[in-house]
């Protein structure tokens, strides 16, 4: 069965069970290929992401409601059962996937497709959203000729059964492959009565399980099952830890039956799974595309939908709203003050613009100024940073400087945009003694944490040769400094902030590389690279 | 559809515990709920308000008053007679504004009689119940400041539009959402009273039945619902029999002690995780016919009591629970 294959089926399943299935991602650029696969979907209703909640779920139609003298609402986009046809989901903002998926899960819609065009892997649908979807499409090569799927319902409201050990089976597949959520079984027992119906059977069989495990699972796991050591390449030393649960989970012969189906799932899995995971382990941070995160303000950016509020001469007053919330109330205005012909507003219809904006970026420095470093590179790495800051000043973000040596950290230079002082306190930055490694980080995290409650989105550059020798504490002690550097890099981490670890000694260093994992960073190992290339890098990583 | 049968859901002990304590003594206020994707948050919610004892309200009375007294003169409760009904479970979704949240004017009498009514908004509905959040961490910031200074003190205050109403608005807030897409701001994170962390089961039996039961309940709620009917009545029977007891449940002053120490030694801020720990071990107690409170109860109820106040320390990779258990361990040894 081929990609084209898949899809076709993956259509005809979600047409005849939209409620259990909830749809499916269609992750495809616009092409002809894409409107074939869209020409197979019946009575979808189009959703671009940036749907209000006024038109989402209805609201007081303003103008029907004055003429007719009664209360007239206007239907939502909800009203009438949808099937959804979600453009562009790779851009829908969170919340929105919070209320689709609260209004899939209440039936309020009949089934959801989520259009992705999203091109790096990062950006895709919103995981809320993909957690409900049980399909991924994802046809690859060329359409075949005359590729058009039978895609009705089944109004027979034919059923079928499933058994216990199917049941079993699918648990534990899921298990197996790493698929945290139970939605994902879930999806896999429909998809496979589906089929089973599909195929005008009462009762689910294996060949159904193994169709559904295939087209559910694929694109959640998360780990490839243990066996897996000949597909993959791994370091010998892991590939030995991994041998070794392979064989005590096959002696515990949980699942006899459900090796062949691994194998038949392992083929589905994406090519590049092992890379994936080793770039974001669990609990990634959410990707954030651009230079800043977003910020509510009540000046500029993009319009959302507008508050009511009082005007405190900071906001501006969003005069159409503020009108339509009048209007209904003027009957009774009038009532109150007959003397009065012309429209009488109250301070209760103030409705305020709000705008969401990216917000500035703030870049910290800290710099690593120990002797080790010092002797290494800390002039090329001043040079970058002053290279660094002509781009900032450049794209207005604010730049910040830590410095840490001997036994602890400084903030040299406040955030700012002063391209001057920065330059003045970084050219006068001493260098020698330990590496306090763990304090620069501290600061660091601090910093940020200030710069994002003054609305800034703080991204931290860290520039050292990596070998941690002084403790929080200001204790010299190799072990457990670096023991808490990687701590105060999980606490970074948690915090949400980005970051860049630049390693500026002569060799790269593997506990700095490992440092940036911690992170969720991209690692740059620079040996013999000059101001100029260190710069190129650093800007190439930071503008992703 | 009916809602899933809340003793029918497999594991997650310490959330079905959580809710337990906050339907025997809803002062303890209110239950948050954090996890991942797809590990039935909602559905132990939803499955709550199948399971709650009823409540005695006047009939049509919008905020629920136990007696007709009670009712506000802006609504016209006409009956004045007293019934039973179910405690209210409201959903707050995330699109609510702000109108139908506190209650505004009501825009078809205003229009077609001329006249100033108050139309009551979900606040007043959840009064004496449950208002559930889903996805509490995307909530809008101005309705998150509105549900704060209600929630704090039991009333809502309506100033607008030339109204000026209050009416009680007592309920207990039960929040769920995921972790990775947002924080709660810690204001509201200090508001609820007990705090959970769920995952999805990690051994295989409870995931497989975890699937059978939930296909089982789609094929056939019905049937399956009646199955589960005399478990959910005999936790019913408990919580009503526990919540009765509540007031005759002793506290001694070492088991005071224990709580303000507990506290000090985790370094939470303010006095409301002494008094949450405090109420929650009393619940706790009643809910298992104890007479007293024992520092057995104090050291099951101390993680989901305390885990949410804590200030996060960098230094600790172990999440904030274990934190707990480590300070009941040296404290309460």
């Amino acid at each position: 069965m081929d990609s084209w294959d898949r899809t076709a089926l993956a259509l005809q399943l979600v047409a005849l069970d939209p409620a259990g299935l909830g749809g499916a991602i269609i992750r495809m650029r616009e092409s002809p290929a894409r409107n074939a696969v869209l020409s197979c979907l019946q009575n979808t209703k189009k959703m671009p992401p940036t749907m209000t909640d006024d038109q989402l779920y209805g609201g007081l139609d303003i103008s029907a409601t004055l003429s007719s003298g009664h209360v007239v609402t206007s239907k939502g986009f909800l009203h009438d059962r949808p099937t959804v046809l979600l453009t562009m989901s790779e851009r829908c903002p969170t919340d929105l996937a919070a209320k689709l998926s609260m209004a899939l899960d209440d039936g309020c819609i009949k089934g959801l497709f989520a259009l992705d065009e999203g091109a790096d892997p990062d950006e895709t649908c919103p995981p809320a959203l993909a957690d409900r979807l049980a399909f991924q499409i994802k046809p690859e090569g060329r359409m075949p000729q005359n590729w058009a799927p039978k895609t009705t319902g089944d109004p027979a409201g034919n059923k079928a059964s499933i058994g216990a050990e199917q049941i079993r089976l699918i648990a534990t597949l899921a298990a197996r492959l790493g698929i945290e959520s139970l939605r994902a079984p879930l999806l896999a027992v429909a998809a496979a009565r589906a089929n089973a119906i599909l195929n005008a059977r009462d009762k689910v069989n294996d060949d159904d399980v193994e169709i559904a495990a295939s087209l559910v699972y694929p694109h959640r796991a998360t780990q490839i099952p243990e066996d897996a050591q000949d597909t993959a390449p791994l370091p010998p030393e892991e590939a030995q830890q991994r041998e070794d649960e392979g064989t005590s989970e096959s002696t515990d012969a949980e699942i006899p039956q459900g090796d062949l189906l691994i194998e038949a799932i392992k083929a589905l899995l994406p090519p590049d799974l092992l890379a994936r995971l080793a770039q974001s382990p669990k609990g990634g941070k959410s990707s954030s595309a651009g230079a800043g995160g977003m910020r509510k303000g009540n000046r500029r950016g993009r319009p959302i939908p507008p508050r009511q509020g009082r005007l405190d001469g900071r906001s501006r007053i969003d005069l159409v709203s503020t009108l339509r919330s009048a209007a209904p109330w003027q009957p009774l205005r009038r009532r109150k003050r007959p003397e009065h012909d012309s429209l009488l507003i109250e301070p209760s219809d103030i409705r305020l613009k709000r705008f969401v904006e990216q917000s500035d970026r703030l870049l910290i420095f800290v710099v690593d100024a120990s002797g080790s470093a010092a002797v290494s590179r800390l002039n090329e790495a001043k040079g970058a940073i002053e290279l660094l800051l002509g781009q900032a000043y450049a794209s207005r973000d604010h730049v910040a400087l830590i410095s840490f040596r001997g036994d602890g950290a400084e903030l040299l230079l406040p955030p700012t945009r002063s391209l001057v002082q920065t330059k003045k306190r970084l050219a006068a930055l001493p260098g020698g003694g330990g590496t306090p490694l763990a304090s620069g980080l501290r600061d660091a995290g601090l910093l940020a944490q200030q710069a994002k409650s003054k609305g800034l989105t703080p991204t931290i550059i860290l520039l050292t040769d990596g070998r941690a020798n002084v403790a929080l504490d200001g204790t010299p002690d190799r072990p457990k400094a670096a023991a808490d550097a990687q701590s105060m890099a999980r606490q970074l981490r948690h915090d949400g902030v980005e970051a860049l670890v630049i390693d500026m000694g002569r060799r790269p260093e593997q506990s700095l590389a490992k440092l940036g994992e911690v992170l969720g960073a991209p690692y740059l190992a620079l040996p013999r690279a000059d101001a100029k290339k260190l710069t190129q890098t650093v800007s190439a990583a930071l503008a992703h | 559809m009916k809602p899933f049968p809340f003793s029918a859901i497999v594991g997650q002990d310490d959330m079905k515990t959580a809710m337990i304590l906050t339907a025997i003594d809803p002062r303890i206020g209110g239950v948050l709920v954090f996890g991942d994707r797809g590990t039935g948050k909602s559905t132990a919610v939803r499955a709550l308000a199948g399971l709650l004892p009823p409540i005695e309200a006047v009939e049509g009375c919008p905020i629920n008053a136990a007696r007709p007294e009670e009712c506000p003169d802006w609504a016209d409760t006409h009956s004045g007679k007293v019934r039973k009904r179910p405690t209210p479970v409201i959903d707050l979704p995330l699109g609510a504004t702000e109108d139908r949240v506190v209650g505004a004017l009501d825009i078809e009498r205003a229009l077609t009689r001329g006249e100033k009514a108050f139309e009551p908004g979900l606040l007043a509905r959840a009064n004496r119940g449950y208002l559930y959040i889903d996805e509490v961490n995307l909530l809008e910031d101005h309705i998150v400041d509105l549900l704060l200074d209600v929630a704090q003190s039991g009333e809502n205050v309506v100033e607008r539009e030339g109204l000026s109403i209050r009416h009680a608005a007592r309920f207990v807030l039960v929040g769920s959402g995921n972790p990775e897409e947002g924080e709660l701001r810690p204001q509201l994170l200090d508001r609820f009273g007990l705090s959970v962390e769920v995952r999805s089961p990690q051994n295989i039996a409870d995931r497989i039945e975890v699937i059978r039961r939930r296909d089982a309940f789609e094929q056939d709620s019905d049937t399956f619902c009646k199955k589960y009917r005399r478990k959910d009545a005999a936790i019913r029977k408990k919580i009503v029999a526990a919540h009765e007891a509540l007031p005759e449940i002793e506290a001694n002053d070492t088991i005071l002690s224990d709580c303000a120490e507990l506290c000090i030694a985790l370094g939470s801020d303010g006095l409301r995780g002494e008094l949450t720990l405090l109420k929650a071990a009393r619940a706790l107690a009643a809910y298992q016919g104890d007479a007293t409170i024992t520092r057995e109860h104090l050291r099951s109820v101390a993680p989901i009591a305390l885990s949410h106040r804590l200030r996060r320390d960098p230094l600790d990779e172990a999440g904030s629970g274990a934190r707990v258990m480590r300070s009941v361990e040296s404290v309460l040894a």
